[in-house]
Order: structure tokens, then sequence, then C-alpha cells
């Protein structure tokens, strides 16, 4: 009976691509009637066991049973047609449709076997809505509902193709708490009438509160199984980062407090993120910012750099209010923005290294009415050369770079332009080794230059490794302050060089139970 | 340095040079014999071209910019009338303003509902193309305005200076500065970065909005120019002037390797892609060929030439 229970049994699973050993011999079960949640860090093996649970993807090695059926072929129709239902984190509706229209999409029922019948749809829409407790008209199109309810459509497309078998990849990170709440609602009754969900989350309050068992991966393993009431937070972020020896070290630096702040943000509050933001930084001083996916950090970046509308607060440069209303402002104001995403917001990506790197000050390089191509190109050359950009010219088109150099040039940019305050959204996102390490050892430099430095970071151990302070925000709100000293005690006394790696690892063990922390003290709604 | 300024550099982008020159030397060869290389019949294609060569240029900026501009025809065509009508009535300097100022003032309502109100300039520019139109029909009560002012004829469009026609000259002086324009200033940056990743141009503090109304008065100005070039030729304003003409300046600008998506292109390029088009649409004539059979002919070779145009990279 125990066997038949379980919905899906991935026995052994291993995969790699290329020489790259990405799953090396996964089990993971999930009974029936339970929320199973699926945790780990980026580049733990979450989304490629998920794509072979979809049928995109076909392991290397292992076997999969669906509701006590061997599953031989692996394809995206095999996986649905045996009752598998994904959950899309980027929706997967079509917006100019209706609800109705997007859940018989491609299954449309039929008058005369030729023509879609319309009315049908809506009908049966409605019945699948109300079943499922949901309460939006079928008619209406899609792109009219908000995030929460489209996920709502998602699964009920997903019931409706009589899935039993939910796959949920962060379904929360663009909801607002209601649309949470509903969420959790539905998932309850779902589990309850025997369907198997797999939820992937990397915000453990939810897990706790939704999830029965728990799987955790780490390194294409998975290093445990349990239900998830015999697990703290501490457990979860120990088997999620291991024993693991961080590669980046801290370097104690000291920052001049006693002078006024080179940047103050009092009571900010954006269109709908940051929420009452308010802290400042000190020249010499590198601030991080920690939180989780949707936690507001990008937003906060966004309005300080006048991208996104400030509705109310205010914004103090070395003492004098400032108005931020488009980057051209912040720039006047002496601040700086590396963006989140490079390949939208920082680059023209069919333009060259020079041409990118020219654009924010076109003015300053410019002669009467012409652009000073001499000093355009030593200023290029020059940069190239400071951050050891690898190209061979700087007339190369920057889609050719890989995406350390491309973050280099982006980097660049800005300082040319020689700004007191420097804000970095992932500045080390997608990018290899060697290249973060340069970007760190750059950070380091700059504030010792005597600029304020901000840096949001997912990534604890470069933000542990740069950062004088760290803010954590949740929810769009900065939840705590975390001083360096409360990192050190927690990483325990020095006891030798060597140790600093694991001192590090302790540290970032000990933030990331803070931003988890944060989210469970924070108040419900 | 500065002939590093050119961002991708494989042979496609000389497509529209290869091309002309191809052309060029096949009817030079097949067309010796009725006079495509006697002086008059170059200079002629030359008078032809410049017209649709002016509006090019500007178009360039818009098609950099990520824009387009669909009323430049008919702009020329209400320039044409309002430059006409003022000079009958008031004279040769009231005739040149009313014939910039209805650019400006077209390029200002285009760039305004582009940039600032946010309507596709697709849109905008096909209403406004009905709308000018309308506008020159109902101004002109539909009969040719007569230009019959000797300086206004001879500056716009039929004088000569020397053995040169000043048709050409006008394509020398403004193709010099708005090749200048888009190569050397950070106006042209700006236009090419806009075009080419306009997050990234917004991210950099380039006012993107104002970028884009810049360029829709750019092609509206540049299309009064052509207008009052129109009546200076054909001594007469009229609103059927220079229809059509928006189809002919796209083609010229995209056989110049202009990207049809924005932030690449270049100035001298859509010069030669409307040279080329003239080459064709002549050399077609004294073919033979009868007007269908031209326009069939020559939307054969615009489409074959910007097939081979465009780029492989994925």
């Amino acid at each position: 009976m125990s066997e038949s229970s379980n919905a899906v049994e991935m026995t052994g699973i291993k995969k790699s691509f290329g020489g790259l050993q990405v799953l090396r011999g996964v089990d993971f079960a999930v009974k029936q009637g339970t929320v199973h949640a699926l945790m780990g860090e980026n580049g733990a093996g979450k989304s490629t066991l998920l794509k072979i649970l979809q049928g995109i993807l076909t392991p290397t090695e292992g076997s999969i049973t669906v509701f006590g059926r061997q599953m031989n072929s692996f394809s995206a129709a095999t996986s649905r047609a045996s009752g598998i239902g994904m959950i899309f984190q980027e929706l997967s509706l079509i917006p100019s449709l209706t609800v109705a229209q997007n859940i018989f999409l491609s299954r449309e029922p039929r008058k005369f076997g030729l023509l879609v019948d319309d009315r049908t749809a809506r009908e049966r829409s409605r019945v699948i809505m109300s079943e499922l407790g949901m309460d939006v008209d079928p008619a209406t199109p899609v792109q009219k509902l908000s995030t929460g309810q489209m996920q709502m459509v998602e699964i009920a497309k997903a019931i409706s193709q009589d899935a039993r078998i939910l796959i949920l990849d962060e379904p929360t990170s663009a909801l607002t708490g209601v649309e949470v709440e509903r969420l959790f609602s539905l998932l309850k009754r779902l589990s309850a009438d025997g369907a198997a969900i797999v939820y992937v989350s990397h915000r453990m309050d939810e897990i706790f509160e939704i999830a029965e068992e728990v799987t955790i991966l780490r390194d294409g393993r998975n290093v445990a199984t349990a239900p998830v009431r015999q697990f703290e937070i501490q457990d979860v972020v120990e088997h999620m980062i291991g024993k693991r020896v961080g590669s980046f070290s801290w370097r104690p630096r000291s920052v001049d407090r006693t002078r006024s702040p080179a940047l103050e943000v009092r009571s900010v509050s954006g269109p709908n993120k940051p929420i009452n933001a308010s802290f400042e930084v000190y020249s010499g001083e590198v601030l991080g910012i920690a939180g989780l996916l949707g936690s507001g950090r990008s937003e906060l970046a966004r309005v300080m750099f006048g991208i996104d509308a400030m509705t109310s607060g205010e914004i103090r440069v070395k003492g004098q209010a400032v108005r931020i209303r488009s980057p051209r402002e912040a720039m006047e104001a002496g601040i700086a923005l590396i963006p989140e995403s490079r390949a939208r917001e920082g680059l023209i990506a069919a333009h060259s290294i020079r041409t990118n790197l020219s654009l924010p000050r076109l003015g300053d390089l410019a002669r009467g009415l012409f652009l000073d191509g001499t000093k355009e190109t030593a200023s290029a050359t020059g940069l190239i050369q400071r951050l050891r950009i690898k190209a061979t010219s700087s007339s190369v088109p920057v889609r050719t770079l890989s995406g350390g150099n491309q973050q280099k040039v982006v980097l660049g940019k800005w300082l040319a332009m020689n700004p007191e305050i420097l804000i970095l959204d992932e500045p080390t996102a997608g990018i290899d080794i060697g290249s973060k390490t340069e970007i760190v050892d750059l950070i380091r430099e700059l504030a010792d230059e005597g600029r304020a430095i901000i840096i949001i970071s997912s990534e604890l151990a470069e933000l542990l490794a740069v950062s004088d302070r760290v803010l954590i925000m949740s929810d769009g709100r900065i939840a705590r302050e975390v001083s360096r000293d409360e990192i050190s005690v927690a990483a325990g006394e020095p006891t030798g060089s060597a140790d600093e790696g694991v001192q590090i690892a302790k540290a970032e063990h000990n933030l990331q139970v803070l931003i988890q922390e944060v989210r469970l003290n924070a108040p419900t709604y | 340095m500065v002939r590093g300024a050119s961002i991708v550099s494989d042979w496609r982008q000389y497509v529209v040079y290869i091309g002309f020159a191809l052309i060029f030397v096949i009817f030079a060869i097949t067309l010796s014999d009725r006079g495509f290389l006697s002086a008059n019949n170059l200079l002629n294609i030359a008078r032809q071209t410049a017209i649709i060569a002016i509006m090019a240029m500007a178009m360039t900026f818009v098609l950099c910019a990520g824009e387009i501009d669909l009323s430049v025809g008919a702009i020329a065509g209400l320039a044409s009338v309002t430059s006409g009508l003022a000079l009958s009535r008031y004279g040769l300097v009231p005739a040149i303003a009313a014939g910039l100022c209805t650019g400006l003032l077209v390029g200002a309502v285009n760039g305004s509902l582009t940039a600032w109100i946010g309507i596709p300039s697709f849109l905008v520019t096909l209403g406004m193309m009905g709308f000018a139109r309308g506008l020159g029909m109902w101004m002109s009560g539909t009969s040719p305005v007569p230009v019959i002012d000797d300086t206004f004829i001879a500056v716009f469009g039929s004088g000569n200076i020397g053995p040169v026609p000043i048709l050409v000259l006008w394509v020398v002086i403004l193709g010099a500065l708005a090749h200048t324009a888009l190569r050397k200033t950070p106006f042209g940056r700006k236009i090419l970065a806009t075009g080419g990743g306009e997050t990234a141009a917004r991210y950099s503090g380039i006012k993107t909005r104002t970028v884009k109304f810049q360029a829709l008065l750019m092609t509206a100005t540049a299309a009064s120019v052509a207008g009052m070039l129109y009546a200076g030729r054909l001594h007469s304003g009229r609103f059927q002037l220079g229809e059509g003409d928006e189809l002919s300046v796209i083609a010229a600008v995209v056989l110049g390797g202009t990207s049809l998506f924005g932030g690449a292109g270049t100035v001298i390029g859509s010069i030669v892609g409307a040279l080329l088009i003239g080459v064709i649409n002549n050399g077609l004539i004294l073919l033979g060929l009868d007007f269908s059979q031209q326009l069939m002919a020559r939307g054969v070779l615009i489409v074959l030439a910007v097939a081979l145009g465009r780029s492989q990279r994925a």
C-alpha cells in the first residue's frame, strides 16, 4: 500500500550535460495528497529535476514511476498524459484571450465538429473555477486579471487537463499577501482531494506553512527527505549550504561614521515597493542589501536612480535634499546604478564596447558640437585596461564578450562618471568565478577611494565578503540591519587564516537564517 | 580611428555600394547606346533622386531611433501648398517660413503623440499621412498653386550653379550635415542608443522620449524642404506631390543598410540607396519597359537587395 500511495517515484536519477554532472543520483518520491517542498540553492539541480519530471529533459540514468506505472519514454506529452501539470513561473497564458479560451486552448469544445463553442467553454470553465473556489468570470480577458488570479487560472487549466500532480516553481514571488493566502487554501484543498503537489520555494516560512514533507538537494544529490515538522530553519539551511568553504573572505576595513552620511534615504516609498525605507550610507562604506526574490531590493535601487517614481520620502546627498525624477537627475546628484539585468538595462548588445562605455557621458566627451573621437577612444582603452576587459579592440560589439567581461563594461560605463554613490544590483549574477573575484576586489577598491557603495546580492558569500553592514529587506520593507560585529560574533572568533573560509560559511549560514526569520516574524496580513 | 566608427563590419553592410556599382556597370554596358552614361542622363538621375535622398537622410535617424514616419510624402505635398500660397500672397521669405513651419508643426504633433502619449509612430504617422494630404487638398481647393517667383524657383529645385544642378548641391550639403550629426555628435549617439536598446539608453541617463521627438521633428522638416523643392522644380504647389514617396524613402534607407528595428544605420548608405533606386528607375525606362513592368522589376530588385543585405547573425 505504501508503494502505491506514491504519486511520483523518481529513483537514482542522474543527468549530465556534456561532462558536467548536474544530478548525481536523486531519489524523489511524492505521496498522493501531500504538498512536498523541494529546496536547494541555485544550481543544486532543482530545475533540472523538475524538467525531467515534465518530460523536457531525459535523464541519463534512473527510473520514474507515476501512479505505479513506469515511464518508458520521456516527452512533455507523455508527462502530461500521465497527469503531471506544471504551473509556470513565467505564466503560459495568452493575455488577449479570455479565461475560458485559455483553459481550453487547443482543445476547445466544438460545435458541429468544426466551430469553436465559446459558450460551452465558458460554462465548463465556470464549473471548474467554482469547484476550486475561484471567483473569476471566465469571459474576462486574462490581461485584466491580477498576477494571483492568473496563477489560479493556470492551476484551473492544469486541473481541467486531469493533472493530479502539480508542480509549482516559486509561485508566490509576484503575489500579494492576500493572494498567497488564497493560493495556499487552494493548494490545501487540492491536496486534501488527493493531488500531489511539488512546491519549490526559497521562502521557508511558506514551506513550513504549506508543506508536509521536504526534500533538500545539494550539488545534485538529495541530502535530506523528511516530514517538515522535524526541521527547524537552521537545519534546512545547514542541509542546503552544507560544509562548504567560502571562496571569499572578509577583509576588515574602517569606516568613518562621524562625518555626515554620503547618502540618506528617509521614509522612501515607491509605486509598489519599497515601503517606507530609511537608511544611510557613509563615504567609504559598503552597505549590503539582502533579501529574498521579490523583497523589493531592485525596486529600491530603481527609485534611488529615478527609474521608478518616488511616491513619498526624501533622499539627501551629503546632507542636501535632492530631487530625483530621472536617471539624469540621479547622475547629477552623483549616483550611479549598475542595473540588475545586464542585457536589457545595462548594455546595447549590438553596439561596440566604446559606444557603450561613452553612453552616460556623451556631454563630457564632446568638444563643441562634436564627439571627440580621440578622447573617446583613449578613455575606452583606459577603462578596458583598468578593468582587464578581454577584447581585441574597443570597437567589437559587446554581445561577443563573455558575461564577466560584459559586466565589466557596465561597471566601466559608470566608473568613468566618477560617482560618489554607486549602487550595484546583482553585480556578479551569471558570471565566472574569476570575474567575480575581480569585481569583489574592485568594489573594495572603490570604497577605499571614499565612495559610498550599496550592493544588492542574492549570493550571500559575496555580500558578506564586501559589506560593512547588511540590511535585510522583506515585502518591500527594510526589516533588519545586521552589523559587522553581529556577523563576526555569529561566525566565531578567528582562529587562524586557514579558517577564514569556514568563518564566512558560518556567517553565510547565519545571514540566511536571519533572512528567513525576518519573514517568519513579519506581521501576517 | 574614424573608420572604426562602424559597428558591424562584414561585407553585407556594404551590399548597397556593391549593388549600386554592379547595377551601374550593367546598365552602363547594356544601355551605352541609349545614352545611359551621357552627362545629361546622369544629372537627370541625380535630380530625380535628390528629393527622395533628402527625406531618406532624415528617415535614417527615425529608423535608427526605432521609429518610423509614414507621413513624409503627405507632408511634402502639404508644404508645397503652404509655401506656394504664402509665396503668392506675402513673398519669398514668408514662403520659406511657411514651408518650414508646416514641417515643424506636423513633426511636433507626430513627435508628441509618439514620445509622450505613447502611440506607436506607425499609427501616428499613418493617421498624419491622411490628415496632411487632406489638409493640403482643402487649403489649395484641389487646384495647383502656381509658383512664379524666380528666386524661389532657382533656389528650390530648378537652378544650376555652373554645370551642377542646385538640387545636387542640396543633397551634398544636407547629406554632409546629416552624416556628421549621426556619426560624430552626441545627438547621433543618443539616436542609435535609443533604437539599439531603449531601456539601456534610459538607464544611461538618455532622455529617450526627447530623442524620439527630435527624430520625428527631423523627418517632417526634411519632408517640408522636399515639398518646397517639388514646388520649385514643378513651378507649382500641389497636394498630390510626394504621393507614395514614403515607400521609396523607406526602401532607400533600408537598402542603405539601416536596420528597420533601430540601432544601426548610415546616412551615406541611405543616399546611395536612393541613388540606386533612381538608377534602376532610369535604366528600366531606357530599356523601354512600360510603367507596369518598371514597378514589378523595381519591387523584385529592392527585395533582393534587402535580402542580400540582411545580416546572418542569429
